[in-house]
């Protein structure tokens, strides 16, 4: 009883950097922009929420700059590809690449480090405090909110339609008058901020940053998009699937039955096996990734 | 010809002069526009009137979408005004267009499949309760719009969902919405079936009766005589008349649109020259009604008479049987009795299909055990609505698409397993529904698209003959009159109408044995339209075995021998192109009869 209760909220506590992500994911790409940045993006606010909550010395600071973070690489990503027409797939591929650099070259300058950053402000009680004290972290309630919100944002609001117009038949929404562009550079820079947000998490969870904390979950996030079909509260429990597979994972490292590399491969192996046979003939949004004239 | 036109655009103006008080809908005058070194438009006008239906026609490539799209502000024009409603609106942007009552339904529809019928109508101009999009009031504004315009539709169903006439209902839908009062229409007959085109014409009378002003360009003659007020034939880029549809006929028309005489049958398709010349028209409806208006004349005795003279004359010049049998009965004698190459259904077919089943993206018997059979010389239309198994039937004959159960045999053979490559060696070819995305690369060369699918034999170890290549795609340019006839012109480049002859030019060498034609002639203008069945008429005599699909009854009624009726997944009825016509078809493809 006590275990199971222990695999949900560690269930909970894994999938919240997904749902955030995945969220992001599914903005984006239901815009009609790839998501493959997802994981730069994620990098990129775990950085940010570091910095700002080491000079500030408030893990609220740290979410603020966090949001700044994913958002300014969103808008990069837009700008190459909305306003340059970039390839959506190599321009993700350079954002992930420079945020890796670009972490390490400023955990260097600002922390003197290549590996880590000092402890600093987070939320929840530092160090093993024990499972409930996972609650203490205000961005848990945020992480479970943030699928419902987003379905409720992209079904009801008018941003929403416009959204999943742009995504589906960009042509026929500028025919009536709705800018593309608009929608998208709002869609992917939301998504940057969202994404940004799981960074947040788990920069200030663990209250401090890592090399490359991130750890592919941002590919992660975007194959629960997949998974999910592009509809916010499917990739929600696909997250939610990722993140039990993982706390199983822990739990049976810890039983020690099989050598650990297999272990943690678990995950990514039922990533791979949802990819390919749960989705069956998933349809993505019918711009989705298509370069505009 | 020119008087005519002059006439024409005269006696119009005259009529304008007797309503001087009321500007016209439209007044385009000496538009010009440019396309890099292309000039689509050289001094184009337009002139519409107030709540009337007004076509434009015009070959491929004469400049009537280029006029329409300056209208309606998707270009600015190079050179001269564009006045609407009085007002100089030149340059004018969509938004422009939009707000001031102008909507463009376009001729490739521009819904959002995944979005309701509700969403796509009020999209850009959604009803709002505080932060939300207002569903139920976008809905029940768009019931009472459906009301009052006479067209139907279910607001919460998915666009996807639509069939080809009820998406175009919406997107006339979209333009009422915005308050449009002149409506441009891009052919929006070429994609719908008989019964929708009907339904078409008969919802823009409706909206034209509730006070607004109609402009399309249209490729159907004979529909457009029945629908318009007045017409404005283009070519060139020029405009060359303008008439009252009431006073002109579409042989006319035809003729001032190619810049030559067009021979049209009673359904406003063209006639081949090489049909007529050869005597071959057999199952034309001018043939059809002469061998009828003649029946008379001949008792049975001498029609068997007749044929007995064929037959113990063994196998006689063709010249002897022809004077013979003339001598005897009358010189009107049907032509039909007197061609050889008339299917004899006693030989072996060319193609038989037996029992076929063909699974399809929807359906896992899109065609069910489906038999037909088609004898060398003979071309079988086959009719129906779009959607009914006949892409997925033609895909299967051609190797595109697997098949579940059933054979397939050319000459005996039976090709139900073989490659696409095999059937095509061993003489089937395929005139794709759709020419952009199956019959052309449209970023190669004009001879490298004569050649797909044949590069084997232009190359030699590996290498493609550039020379043999280019000599094969001159005399293919020059048989067929492609246009521009420069072998290395991009296929991208070209007319619709030059796109497609192309293809056909392709699919029909001179040694294959069954082609599979389908919508050979969709989009196409009039004379090319007249080629193209110059071609499989050609064919059919020198004995191939044609499959003609076409959403054009029209089409289908003019050149085929036979007329099979396909309704979900299955054969309906086969008649002979003599007891087929459209009255008796209708009630088949809608499933009405079995």
């Amino acid at each position: 009883m006590k275990l199971t209760l222990l695999l949900m909220l560690q269930t909970l506590r894994i999938a919240i950097p997904y749902l955030f992500a995945a969220s992001g994911g599914v903005l984006a790409e239901r815009a009609g922009i790839v998501s493959l940045t997802l994981e730069g993006f994620m990098l990129a606010g775990a950085f940010c929420a570091t910095l700002g909550s080491f000079y500030f010395g408030n893990p609220w600071a740290g979410v603020l700059m966090g949001l700044l973070g994913g958002c300014l690489f969103g808008a990069l990503h837009a700008v190459a590809t909305i306003r340059f027409k970039a390839d959506q797939i190599v321009s993700a591929v350079a954002i992930n690449l420079m945020v890796v650099g670009l972490t390490r070259f400023f955990l260097r300058l600002a922390f003197d480090s290549s590996s880590n950053s000092p402890r600093v402000a987070g939320f929840g009680r530092d160090g093993n405090a024990g499972a409930l004290a996972t609650f203490e972290n205000p961005l848990i309630w945020l992480g479970v909110i943030v699928m419902p919100a987003l379905a409720w944002v992209i079904t009801r609001t008018r941003f929403g339609l416009r959204v999943r117009a742009v995504g589906e038949k960009p042509e026929a929404a500028a025919t009536l008058g709705v800018s593309v562009s608009r929608i998208r550079y709002r869609a992917v820079i939301a998504s940057g901020a969202l994404a940004a947000l799981g960074g947040c998490y788990l920069a200030l969870d663990q209250h401090q940053f890592t090399d490359q904390m991130t750890a592919g979950r941002g590919f992660i996030a975007l194959a629960a998009v997949i998974v999910g079909r592009w509809m916010p509260i499917r990739a929600g429990i696909a997250c939610l699937l990722f993140a039990f597979a993982e706390a199983m994972q822990i739990q049976v490292q810890g039983a020690g039955v099989l050598p650990s590399q297999f272990v943690s491969m678990i995950p990514y192996v039922l990533t791979l096996v949802a990819l390919a046979g749960l989705v069956g003939r998933a349809v993505p949004p019918a711009a989705l990734g298509r370069v505009e004239g | 010809m020119r008087e005519r036109a002059d006439q024409g655009v005269s006696r119009a103006a005259g009529r304008g002069a007797g309503s001087a008080a009321v500007a016209p809908a439209v007044r385009m005058s000496g538009v010009c526009k440019f396309f890099g070194p292309v000039q689509a438009n050289s001094e184009a006008s337009l002139e519409v009137q107030a709540g009337e239906i007004h076509a434009v026609v015009g070959e491929n490539g004469a400049g009537k979408s280029t006029l329409l799209r300056v209208l309606a502000g998707l270009y600015a024009p190079d050179g001269g005004t564009v006045e609407v409603f009085g007002r100089d609106v030149t340059g004018w942007s969509t938004s422009d267009a939009i707000a001031a009552g102008v909507g463009m339904v376009h001729q490739h529809f521009m819904l959002v499949p995944t979005l309701t019928v509700a969403e796509n109508v009020v999209l850009g101009r959604e009803p709002m309760s505080g932060l939300t999009y207002d569903r139920a009031t976008a809905e029940s504004r768009l019931e009472t719009l459906s009301r009052e315009s006479g067209l139907a539709c279910v607001p919460s169903r998915l666009v996807s969902e639509l069939s080809v006439g009820e998406a175009q209902r919406v997107e006339i839908l979209k333009t009422l919405y915005r308050g449009a009062t002149l409506l441009i229409l891009d052919e929006p007959a070429a994609v719908l079936s008989p019964p929708e085109v009907d339904e078409l014409w008969r919802v823009l009378r409706t909206v034209r009766d509730a006070g607004a002003t109609i402009v399309l360009v249209t490729h159907k003659l004979d529909e457009l005589m029945e629908v318009t007020d007045r017409i404005t034939v283009m070519r060139h880029g020029k405009t060359v008349m303008r008439l009252r549809t009431s006073e002109t006929t579409p042989a006319a028309i035809a003729t001032a649109m190619v810049g030559r005489a067009v021979r049209l049958d009673a359904n406003g398709m063209p006639v081949g020259a090489d049909a007529a010349a050869l005597g071959l028209a057999a199952s034309t409806d001018e043939d059809a009604g002469a061998a009828d208006d003649h029946g008379a004349e001949l008792d049975g005795a001498s029609v068997s008479e007749a044929w007995t003279a064929i037959l113990d004359a063994g196998a006689p010049p063709d010249e002897m049987i022809v004077s013979s049998a003339r001598n005897r009965i009358t010189r009107s004698a049907p032509a039909a009795i007197i061609s050889a190459p008339t299917p004899t259904y006693a030989d072996v077919p060319r193609l038989r299909i037996t029992a076929l089943t063909v699974p399809g993206p929807r359906s896992p018997r899109a065609v069910g055990a489906l038999s037909l059979s088609i004898a060398p010389g003979e071309i079988l239309g086959l009719a129906g609505v779009e959607g009914n198994g006949q892409t997925e039937l033609i895909e299967a004959i051609a190797g595109l698409r697997a098949t579940t159960s059933g054979t397939i045999t050319v000459d005996g053979t039976d090709v139900t397993r073989y490659s696409i490559g095999k059937r095509l060696a061993l003489g089937i070819t395929h005139i794709p529904e759709d020419r952009q995305t199956r019959g052309l690369v449209l970023d190669y060369s004009i001879a490298d698209n004569l050649i797909l699918g044949r590069q084997t034999h232009f190359s030699r170890s590996g290498r493609i003959d550039r020379a043999r290549t280019l000599a094969f795609a001159e005399d293919r340019i020059k048989a067929f009159d492609i246009r521009p006839a420069d072998p290395n012109a991009l296929a991208r480049s070209l007319s619709g109408g030059n796109q497609q002859k192309i293809v056909v030019a392709r699919e029909m060498p001179a040694d294959f044995r069954v082609l599979l034609a389908a919508q050979p002639t969709r989009g196409v203008d009039v004379g090319a339209i007249e080629f193209i069945h110059d071609q499989l008429r050609a064919a059919r005599c020198a004995g191939k075995a044609i499959l003609l699909v076409s959403a054009e009854l029209h089409e289908i009624l003019a050149l085929s021998d036979r007329v099979a009726v396909m309704y979900r997944g299955r054969i309906v009825t086969i008649l002979p192109r003599a007891a087929a016509s459209e009255d008796v078809l209708g009630p088949f493809m809608t499933g009405a009869a079995s």
